[in-house]
Formats: C-alpha cells, structure tokens, sequence
C-alpha cells in the first residue's frame, strides 16, 4: 500500500506533534522556535512568575525589541527619544525578563536587532521544517522558508515559555496558486493584495495557506516573505511556501542555519518537505500573477484592493459606505491622481533590502513633491547597515524623505511615529485598519514601488510610468 | 490563572453592525505599551467612544450602557480581524463583556477570548440578522446546551470541546500542558537522538 500523499502543512504538522488530537482535546505541537517582543510577552512572564514556572527552553527562545522603539537615533547624552514613559518601561520590562530568564535578547545597540520577523529569517533562525511562534500575527512570515509559523496570543506566549509546546487543532489546507509571470512594476506586495482580494479578509479563516505556482517559484525569499507576512489579512494564520533552491541558497552560510554535516542532514529533510504529487487541498484559489497590476487599498479592509488604475466600486452595505466616507472616496473615483499627504516605506511586509532597492531605483536623482512627507525605516540594524553602503539612505534623502532607525514605526504608530487626522498615507505596510497610523488617518496600502511613485508625484500614482519597458502604454 | 467559569449567561445586548471591526478598533496600539492585564476597559473602543478632544461621543452605542446588565456584544461578520494582541479579549472583558456574538469571528481572537473567560459565539445568518435587528435584547448563551436563546429563537453553536470544558470549570489549559512534561520530555529525546 503507498502512503497517503502529504501537503507540506501536514508534514510538518505530522513532525511535531508531541501528542496527537482526539475529539476532546487538541494536539500537543512542539514549537522548535519562539521569537518575542515588548508588546505581547510582560504578561506571559508574570503569569511565569506567579505559578513559579522556569522558561523551559531558553535556548529555543529569542528576543528583540521594535514596536514601542524610537525611530529617532539618540540625544547627546545617549537617551532615546521614547514616545511615552510606559513605552521606555516596557522596553526595560522585556530586557529584565530576559536577564531572569536567560533569553537571549538582540536589543538596543546590537547589530542583530530588528523588526522581529525580518532577524528571523535574515540571522538563519527561521528555516524550512521549523515550528515557529510570536505572539504577533504576522508571524506567518517564517512561513515563506516552508515553517509552520503562526501568530499566538499572551498566554500562548506563556504556554511555550513554560512547556515549549501549544495546545492545537490541525487547520484546513487552501492551496492559492498563481499562474504565469509578473511584469516589471508589479511584486510581491502586489500579489498579496491580490491575494486578499480574491479570498476575502475572512476568506482564509481555519486554513493554512500555501502558495504555489510559477509566480510565486520565482520570487526571492523577500518576495516569499512579503507574500506569507499577509495572509493573516486573509484571516489565515498560516502562508507557506514549499522550500526550494532558492530557500536554501539565502540560509547558506547565515550565522543561525546548520553547518557541515548537520547542514547536509538538514538539506535532506528540508528537501522532503514539498506537498506531495496528489496532496489535496481543501480550497484552491488560481491567479493569474501575468494579468496582475500594482495594487491599492482604497478601504479600511486589506481585501478593499484593486489596481492603482481602475476606480473605486460601487457601495454595497453600510460597512462599505462607512468605508468610503471614512477614506473621502466616492463611487466611481479614479484613485490615481488623488492628494498623498505622507508616505511610508517600512514594516515586517517591506523593510527589506529590495523593498528599498525598488524604491530607491525610482527616486534615484528625483524629489519627492514638496507637500509630501516621507518616513523611510529598515527592517533591521543589518539592513541599515547594508542600504547605506550602498548609499540608498542617499537616494532618499536627497530625494526629500527621512531616513530613520529600523523598526516597526508608523506600520502601528506605537513609537509615536505617525500621521496626523485626515492625512492620506500611502503605506507599504499590512493593514489600512481606521486609526492605525495615527488617529482619523486614511492608510492606502501599495508595493514599495508604488509608494516611492506616490511620493514623487504628490498623488498615488502608477510605477509602472517610471519603467521604460511600461511607461509608453500607460 | 483561573477566572469566572461560564455556564450560562442572561444578559441584554449592545450592537455593533459593521463587518470587519479589527483588534485595533477593540483597542488601539498607542494603549498597548502596558505591561499587566488590568484596566484595559477604559481603552476599549476607544475612539469609537471618545471624539478627537475626548468628548464621548453620543453616538457610541458602546456609551451610557450599564455593564452590568449588556454583558453580550453582538458584532458584523469577521469579528475582531487582524492582530493577535490578547489586550483585545482583555479590555473587553474589563469593560464588562462576557460573550460575544457574530456569524464570524478571527481565529486567534477566538483562541485568545476562549482563555481569558470570554465566550465567542458563532450563530447562523439568520439568527445573526435577528440579533443585529434588535440591540438591547434579552438573550440567552447556555453553554452547557451549547445554545443561543433569542425571543422565539434557539440556535445552536459550536465551541472546541477542550476549550469548552476550561471555560466551564473557569480553568487555562496550561495546568493541562504542564501535564505532559513526560511526553514532551521524551518527544525531545527522540529527535535530539
């Protein structure tokens, strides 16, 4: 008899449960990584310290510090500029937890820090195979590497403190596929929105996502994480990606990933992963990536997306209309050509390198349109270090945009990083929610190109008007 | 940690209608640099609550209801999307909540709310049209029963059966997991080997 042909989440499923689920009780899955932040584990820790329970694994733990950080460097006697006092203390909350604990912390002033989600992956933590955990949503970004990465709550952040292990139930599987190749000016970014579009906000509810496909076989791990860090906005948990060449060359050689011998057994693993031929999914979603165009969000949704070039749509319900007044659209509005007030480029979705290459390759030698004001923050300490060496901080500055110190900024307006009431943000960040950048801001989420095309013209705007090989057919 | 356990709960309703109302409606980030659990419910709905100077707003259903007598939020589709900050079932529960009631409610809210007490309840469509209709109602959540009773309704509703016995006895799993150091001792054996 041949074995029962797997989906890559249920091979890794299969691979960590420490006890399996009945109809009563649900699995027991160990978790072979958890990475956490200032926002969501004081209160783990307190219940820790309550019930006199250890950290079971300090060793599988790893900390750094971003939401409630400044972007601002410091002042000349070395203080940071923190938004509020509780935003200070609960810095120093995470750094004495993690001093009692023996986690180790990639904090202030250490080269490895950064938005949680971008260390990952850049220090070879996050690899194919893994269980991975934070208590933050976009924890489906590991998922890209083909781990099982899935946002937890507090007290799940609690629960694998104390016994390295959660308590859960097997998802359904949705396989989203896209078809055919991306043209130039359409990425990652734009793929997800579309993504989100196509499935729904609720669309992915009790699935894990895997993205398949010739689009999505092409992108680079960058792409893959920008791609897997949204589906929570399809209400997924989970996004993966089938760990490939290209997942294994970006974990070759990185400090964190095997070396030698444990590398050559790791590889044999990672390489069993892929869903199996015949694996079924309980959902298939088909997308041709060859008909994509970069993509907005004109609503207070992720799913209200349509292409930069098309106008709003028509009302339906009072949540939409609500929606649209909230945003000051109104049926049939083209969304090119209206006002940007702020701009930012950042956030777990699009921090990295090639997210601010792509810009930059737009605002090379260009200004940003006077009114406008741009906030540009790298994923990570290691990412600063690399876009100035080659001189992209540059490019923005000298295009009119401040360049700031990595971390989450204004993609939740923690750290007092933010815009003002009615201002209208083009974002490369994941969610146009009310009020998340700031207090009655209208957020637009774009592609990193998109959003350096808004910010030169003043009003959202088309990037692919800045490409030789598109500009002529717009 | 323990907390109240659920049984049965007989409370009036506040409504709100939209779809997709996300965590950071529930609670807004600049209210999450806190570092306990307690007093959230002030921050709750905040800025649907309080215009930009503060002032409540009269518009707010969430305004002028006695806590002790609308215990039962009933929400638009997609209840409570986007981040996984459990400071959302926290300042809903310090407000007063004790249940909430949608045709859809976000997975980790879900999983969140079942560990703090809150009770998330999904309900048809038609049971769900029915208590937007009418905020200020009387209704029913048997857990027990597993049931929503509603003027001449009685809809049925689902909860995982292990989260299910936590609330009733008012218990978090991790007194459950704690349990299972042996099999999670010898699971790490059996990979490191």
């Amino acid at each position: 008899m041949t074995e029962k042909p797997l989906t890559l989440y249920e091979k890794l499923w299969r691979d960590h449960c420490v006890v399996d689920e009945a109809e009563d009780s649900p699995a027991v899955l160990y978790i072979d990584l958890q990475l956490i932040h200032e926002v969501t584990s004081p209160q783990a820790f307190a219940v820790l310290a309550e019930r006199g329970l250890s950290v079971r694994r300090p060793d599988l733990t790893i900390a750094t510090l971003d939401h409630s950080t400044p972007t601002l460097p410091a002042d000349e006697t070395g203080a940071l500029p923190f938004a509020t006092p509780e935003a200070k203390a609960q810095v120093e909350t995470l750094q004495k937890n993690c001093e009692t604990h023996g986690i180790e912390l990639f904090g202030l002033g250490d080269p490895r820090r950064g938005i949680v989600h971008v260390i990952g992956p850049e220090l070879g933590l996050t690899q194919p195979g893994k269980t991975i955990v934070c208590g933050d949503s976009h924890t489906s970004t590991h998922g890209a590497f083909g781990a099982l990465a899935f946002g937890i709550g507090t007290t799940e952040v609690g629960h694998v403190l104390a016994t390295q292990c959660l308590l859960q139930r097997k998802s359904k599987t949705m396989r989203v596929r896209f078809d055919g190749a991306l043209g130039p000016g359409v990425s990652a970014k734009d793929m997800a929105l579309a993504m989100i579009a196509a499935v729904g906000a609720d669309g992915g509810q009790g699935y894990a996502i895997e993205f398949a496909g010739p689009a999505v076989e092409a992108l680079s791990m960058e792409g893959r994480l920008t791609l897997c860090n949204m589906s929570i906005e399809a209400g997924a948990r989970v996004g993966l990606v089938a760990p490939d060449e290209t997942t294994f060359a970006w974990l070759d050689g990185r400090d964190r990933a095997p070396k030698g011998e444990a590398w050559a057994q790791a590889l044999k693993y990672w390489r069993s992963l892929p869903t199996d031929d015949g694996a079924e999914f309980d959902k298939e979603v088909v997308i041709d990536a060859s008909s994509l165009r970069p993509m907005i969000t004109f609503g207070v949704s992720p799913d209200a997306a349509a292409p930069v070039d098309s106008a709003h749509p028509t009302l339906n319900g009072e949540t939409e209309r609500e929606a649209a007044a909230y945003m000051g659209f109104e049926p049939g509005d083209a969304f090119k050509e209206t006002k940007v007030d702020r701009v930012f480029i950042g956030s777990c979705t699009n921090s990295r390198l090639s997210d601010l290459r792509a810009a930059a390759e737009i605002m090379r030698t260009r200004k940003i349109a006077p009114h406008v004001k741009m906030l540009v923050a790298p994923g990570s300490e290691q990412i600063k270090k690399e876009a100035e060496a080659e001189g992209l901080d540059q490019v923005f500055v000298d295009a009119g945009a401040e360049w700031r110190e990595p971390g989450c900024s204004m993609c939740i307006a923690m750290n007092g990083d933010r815009g003002e009431p009615g201002e209208l943000v083009v974002s490369t960040s994941n969610r146009n929610f009310k009020g998340r950048q700031g207090k009655g801001v209208r957020t637009v989420l774009a592609s990193p190109e998109t959003a350096a095309a808004s910010a030169l013209a003043g009003v959202i705007a088309d990037p692919r008007s800045f490409f030789k090989e598109t500009a002529d057919e717009l | 940690m323990s907390f109240e356990p659920f049984t049965i709960l007989t409370s009036r309703t506040v409504v709100l209608p939209q779809s997709d109302i996300d965590t950071d409606q529930i609670i807004p980030a600049r209210f999450l640099t806190t570092t306990t659990r307690e007093g959230l419910g002030a921050s709750a709905f905040y800025d649907w609550r309080y215009d930009q100077n503060g002032a409540p707003r009269n518009s707010s259903p969430l305004n002028g209801v006695d806590p002790s007598t609308h215990q039962i939020l009933v929400a638009g589709s997609n209840f409570a999307c986007g981040s996984s900050r459990e400071h959302a079932p926290w300042a809903l529960l310090d407000f007063g909540f004790r249940a909430v009631i949608s045709s859809d409610i976000a997975d980790i809210f879900t999983s969140n709310s079942l560990k703090n007490g809150l009770l998330p309840v999904e309900v048809d469509e038609k049971t769900h049209r029915a208590l937007l209709a009418q905020p200020g109602a009387a209704v029913t959540i048997d857990l027990e029963a597993n049931e929503v009773l509603f003027s001449e309704m009685r809809a049925a509703f689902k909860v995982e059966p292990f989260a299910r016995r936590c609330l009733l006895d008012g218990v978090d799993p991790l007194g459950h997991l704690l349990n299972q150091e042996q099999a999670i001792a010898s699971f790490e054996a059996g990979r490191s080997s």
